[in-house]
């Protein structure tokens, strides 16, 4: 190209790698190694809601069910480990992949956020002139930027929420989760917010399905089709389930009425688990 | 005589890299719908060069659609409306007569502006000489077909091969990424027997180039819909595989670097 050659500036780079980290660190350093990193983690983090979402189902069996479940997930590993151990070990687990997923994003998007940089002449992202119409980018994939947040933000609010019981106050009974659920969805503000949230997830998790593979490299034309469809099925079951809770405490279908044990009589359902 | 078409055009306008641009209208009248996107241009910095104004400057060469030299993006789609067409073998019959027409560069950081839609692409050139090529010894030329090529692995490496490197994928990418542009280059070369010896190589190489340049792709597919030549977005999953492997594979060559 002429015009090449005649212009003074060409392009200078946007990032320049310093030194390399000592395998697989290395990996990390690169942004498609860093993509790896996001689909890992999001393949983590999203058996870890369908588990969590399956878990829930409990709460449709009852209190003492409930109860019970939320106690074997504290004893996991039986006798193998100390009570709890294995659960913190999960949770830990979780707290990092969320962190790698989290970073991995966030800086991936500042390189493209440079890369797109002064590339307007106006300022800001990247724009043209003409309205842009998206052809193959959909509202999922646009919008990963955003759900993302919303989704930390629901996250923060949801441990707050039932793990610390910080607004419930003394309404809060610890051992009991099928009271606590019951009496923070009641409140119309909270089960909005949990809809709104889980809403985010599941558009999060429709594009994340489908890219998680182009991310990792395993692709195949033969079943790309597929992709989509189990990106759809895997979006569309966590929309269902997680939204069932909410939503059938706001409708009155799961309440603290009829109870085998009074609220707050955690021994009581301690007993009725045994018996169970 | 063919149909006539009447319609306005608003042309990015810049007189340097580092000067401030903006969008000037035009009017172009009596331009046949048989005439490319080009061609129209033409006639309008031909009415241009007569009125005494600088000419529209653009990128062109072979005009047929292989070379990869043309560019502009037509009303915020790369090479125009058309699925994998060149802006040179758009035709004006694809418009309609009235239309206002947005015409402007590719824009990327790494495509800096030369001069009104004459962007400078020669970061794709960087990607190319960190590993877009194969060594082979000189000498007497050897037997032909001495090397068996699988007829699967002949084609789609041809398919990628197809990559013009004219830069739509980056300019139709939100995030300026040119992942479908680099992987094309190394499923071409690194799908065939001849390319397997500087395969990692050319792998690690290719991609820490073009990630000094350019932003991470997010999979919004984006790029295939702008590619000229339909590159398929199978071939960046295809380089992100190779990329892990080059680095796992690389660290077992004991003692190198």
């Amino acid at each position: 190209m002429a015009a090449t050659a005649t212009n003074p500036k060409g392009s200078t780079p946007i990032f320049r790698r310093k030194w390399q980290l000592p395998f697989p660190l290395n990996i990390y350093q690169s942004s498609v190694g860093r993509k790896w990193v996001m689909a890992l983690t999001g393949i983590g983090l999203l058996g870890f809601v369908i588990v969590h979402m399956i878990g829930n189902f409990h709460i449709y069996e009852g209190p003492v069910q409930l109860h019970e479940y939320a106690e074997a997930l504290r004893g996991l590993g039986g006798g193998l480990f100390p009570r709890t151990f294995l659960l913190w070990v999960l949770r830990i687990g979780l707290a990092a992949m969320f962190i790698l997923h989290i970073h991995s994003a966030y800086s991936l998007k500042e390189r493209s956020r440079k890369a797109s940089d002064k590339a307007d002449f106006v300022g800001g992202e990247k724009k043209y002139g003409s309205k842009r119409d998206y052809v193959a980018a959909n509202y999922a994939s646009r919008t990963m930027r955003w759900t993302g947040p919303i989704i930390l933000l629901y996250l923060l609010f949801h441990l707050a929420d039932l793990t610390w019981g910080w607004w419930l106050g003394d309404d809060y009974v610890l051992g009991d989760p099928y009271h606590n659920v019951v009496a923070s969805l009641s409140s119309l503000p909270v089960a909005i917010i949990y809809v709104v949230a889980n809403v985010a997830l599941a558009i999060h998790i429709f594009h994340g399905t489908w890219s998680l593979f182009q991310s990792l490299g395993i692709n195949n034309p033969k079943y790309n089709e597929l992709r989509r469809s189990l990106a759809k099925l895997v979006a569309g079951v966590i929309l269902v389930g997680n939204l069932s809770f909410p939503v059938l405490v706001t409708a009155g279908l799961v309440d603290d009425d009829n109870r085998k044990c009074p609220v707050g009589d955690v021994e009581c359902l301690e007993k009725e688990a045994k018996e169970h | 005589m063919s149909k006539q078409l009447n319609l306005t055009l608003q042309v990015w306008r810049q007189n340097g890299p580092d000067e401030a641009g903006h969008f000037e209208t035009y009017t172009a009248e009596g331009i046949s719908e048989d005439m490319s996107f080009l061609e129209m241009l033409d006639t309008i910095n031909e009415g241009l060069v007569q009125s005494g104004q600088t000419p529209i400057e653009f990128d062109h060469d072979c005009r047929e659609g292989i070379c990869g030299t043309c560019s502009l993006m037509i009303n915020g789609q790369a090479h125009g409306q058309e699925k994998a067409t060149t802006t040179c073998q758009l035709h004006m019959r694809k418009f309609n007569d009235g239309d206002t027409i947005v015409v402007e560069p590719f824009r990327a950081r790494a495509f800096p502006v030369v001069r009104d839609l004459v962007v400078d692409r020669s970061s794709f050139d960087r990607i190319i000489e960190a590993g877009g090529y194969i060594s082979v010894n000189t000498g007497a030329a050897s037997d032909a077909n001495l090397t068996p090529v699988p007829k699967e692995a002949a084609d789609t490496s041809f398919d990628a091969a197809a990559c013009i490197g004219c830069g739509a994928c980056v300019a139709a990418c939100p995030n300026s990424a040119a992942q479908l542009f680099t992987s094309a280059k190394l499923a071409h070369l690194n799908l065939i027997p001849q390319g397997q010896a500087q395969r990692f190589e050319r792998t690690e190489n290719m991609v820490e180039t073009m990630e000094s340049f350019f932003g991470s792709c997010t999979n919004h597919g984006e790029c295939h819909e702008a590619c000229p030549k339909d590159i398929s977005l199978d071939f960046i999953a295809f380089m992100n595989r190779d990329y892990v492997k080059a680095k796992v594979k690389n660290r077992k060559l004991a003692g190198q670097t």
